[in-house]
């Protein structure tokens, strides 16, 4: 061997004894950053909300009350029910809307439509789903609100029922893409001999493909709450600033999300607005914590295998 | 009807079950097309309103006049620095996280902590982001509202779906390669350099091209932590494509598309048009870019 290959060879074994262990330490740590980054998260969102949710801020008022006057001289009011209102019913009607689009647009993909239609509508979707939020708003704001005031005749376009759609369609991608993975789970045996048995695709669809796919199409709807309850500037843009309680559809409202995004630049760093946003975010955090770790274990079951 | 006649011909259970059939399908063709058809006429709304602005000049040009008037260069940059630096941020650690969870982790408990940590991160809130990174990169490390915090929150954000699609490309590379390699007497990370990542690398880089659209296009994360109303910058000149510094505030296309949208008064309205067709049009290039890469790779793939 040649003294330069023997050098090689010396160096990469020297290599292999410290190096490798380096860089698998390096790739151990990366994969348990995720851990640290969520609890980082928790941490800093409740840290600068504590002195605020242990000390000043009454919690009964701020669930209970409908008055939100955070920067009132006189006394500061921080009721978040029109608010939990507002969220809500923009999520429920976008939900309405997007769960039973969404299911449709799955089965009709997975299972009524070839091979090429598939592929261009998974495009299409995938484009769909890459529209960012500013641009949905942007959307909501110029577009559908003039059609709004012409259709209903309500004073503003900017409302529940535009924030519901532009949340729908945003929210579509994530439920039909979940959706059809849960359909497409299914065992093609379980297709075959329903067929066998003289089953039409629809007869199929409704009575052996849903059933047995239940727990991923309802994981599928959660994550599309998940998404609905978390979109920020697209609920900003359109669903109006009116902190109240809706009386319908045309009603203008303010949801959490956009409550944080409006005001936290205007708030006093460390002052009492500025840490009940900070409660309002934690809130946010553990809602949507709840519905992913909910949509997980319907997918997952507790150890971490999928259910079959 | 005859006996004979009644084997070959669908009787009325077998005629209505096709009648459903029939509408069952055309509802799920329509609802399909309800969801895909107003997205193109908007898409040819926007670009009709946008029509007057869009030029050459429409992209180099700074805002000018309050942002009332001019291009969108300073937001084009400072939208691309942010990007670029969140993904150098973002994509060693996440594609370290994915090579992790597929080759090293072991079924336990702590392998199940990661998965369910990445899944959260993932449904996290975009202003939960930004409220992390108010706390820690503007206040606690002393950042201020700036490319660096901005790049530093997008980063954890982008994070989750990285690791998840290289996970994904990563378990696509057969077993067989692995025991082959283990047996010519490579040890795990030789493997893992010579035979996985190059087998994986184009869906890892799909994943990190996907990543770019949607840091691209993410306002909420960056509204506190280093977005501003308005930067002025060189017009033109060397100086003009380095306009910001990591401690400097920054304009962006998402916060800038806001701004002029809802904030500014006396705005043409083609040229928040204009804003919203040019941000469109970079995320779904990045988009079709990354599908064409796919396609292409599924398509030379050897096994």
């Amino acid at each position: 061997m040649t003294p330069s290959l023997d050098r090689r060879a010396g160096l990469s074994r020297r290599f292999s004894r410290l190096g490798e262990p380096a860089v698998e330490w390096a790739i151990r740590l990366c994969g348990w950053s995720a851990i640290f980054f969520v609890f980082a998260i928790f941490f800093f969102v409740f840290r600068e909300a504590a002195p605020v949710l242990f000390g000043e801020l009454d919690l009964e008022e701020f669930f209970t009350s409908v008055n939100w006057r955070p920067d009132s001289t006189i006394r500061p009011q921080f009721g978040i029910l029109a608010l939990l209102a507002g969220t809500a019913s923009v999520t429920a009607l976008a939900m309405a809307i997007s769960v039973p689009a969404g299911f449709g647009a799955a089965i009709f993909i997975s299972e009524f439509c070839g091979p090429k239609a598939r592929e261009a509508l998974k495009i299409v979707i995938e484009l769909l789903a890459a529209i960012p939020s500013v641009v949905w708003g942007f959307i909501g704001y110029m577009v559908l609100n003039p059609v709004i005031i012409w259709t209903t005749g309500a004073p503003i376009g900017i409302n529940i029922l535009n924030g519901g759609i532009i949340l729908a369609l945003m929210s579509v991608p994530v439920i039909m893409s979940v959706g059809e993975d849960a359909l497409k789970a299914v065992p093609d045996a379980y297709r075959e001999a329903a067929l066998a048995l003289g089953a039409s695709r629809w007869q199929l669809t409704t009575r052996v493909l849903l059933p047995a796919a239940k727990n991923g199409l309802l994981a599928a709807a959660l994550l599309g709450v998940g998404r609905a309850v978390g979109e920020t500037m697209a609920v900003l843009m359109a669903t109006g600033h009116s902190v109240q309680i809706p009386h319908g559809v045309l009603d203008p409202v303010r949801t959490l999300t956009a409550t944080i995004a409006a005001e936290l630049g205007e708030t006093v760093v460390g002052g009492t607005h500025y840490r009940v946003l900070f409660v309002i975010g934690g809130l946010l955090m553990v809602m949507s914590l709840l519905v992913n770790l909910t949509a997980d274990l319907i997918v997952n079951g507790v150890r971490g295998r999928p259910n079959t | 009807m005859s006996l004979e006649a009644g084997l070959f011909t669908a009787g009325p259970i077998e005629r209505r079950k096709r009648r459903v059939e029939r509408v069952a399908h055309v509802i799920l063709l329509l609802t399909t097309a309800a969801l895909i058809l107003p997205l193109f006429a908007i898409v040819i709304y926007l670009v009709v309103k946008a029509w007057p602005v869009l030029s050459w000049s429409f992209l180099v040009e700074n805002p000018q006049h309050y942002m009332t008037a001019g291009g969108i260069w300073a937001p084009l940059v400072g939208t691309f620095y942010v990007v670029v630096l969140s993904l150098a941020i973002a994509a060693p650690i996440g594609v370290l996280a994915g090579v992790y969870l597929n080759e090293y982790a072991r079924e336990n408990w702590l392998t199940r902590l990661v998965n369910l940590a990445v899944v959260n991160l993932a449904g996290v809130p975009s202003i939960v982001h930004a409220l992390f990174g108010v706390g820690v990169f503007v206040m606690m490390a002393g950042f201020g509202r700036s490319v660096a915090a901005a790049s530093c929150t997008l980063a954890i954000m982008t994070l989750p779906v990285i690791i998840t699609s290289t996970r994904e490309a990563l378990a696509a590379v057969p077993f067989a390669f692995r025991e082959a390699c283990w047996n010519m007497g490579a040890s795990r990370w030789q493997t893992i350099r010579t035979i996985v990542l190059p087998n994986a690398i184009g869906g890892i880089l799909t994943g990190v091209i996907l990543q770019v659209s949607r840091a691209a296009g993410e306002t909420a994360p960056i509204l506190f932590t280093g977005a501003v109303f308005y930067v002025a910058v060189p017009d033109s000149g060397l100086a003009s494509f380095f306009p910001y510094g990591l401690r400097d505030p920054f304009m962006a296309l998402s916060y800038h598309l806001f701004t002029i949208a809802t904030q500014v008064t006396g705005v043409s309205e083609a040229l928040a048009y204009g804003t919203a067709v040019v941000l469109i049009a970079l995320v779904v290039t990045v988009n079709l870019v990354s599908i064409v890469l796919r396609v292409r790779l599924r398509s030379r793939r050897k096994w």
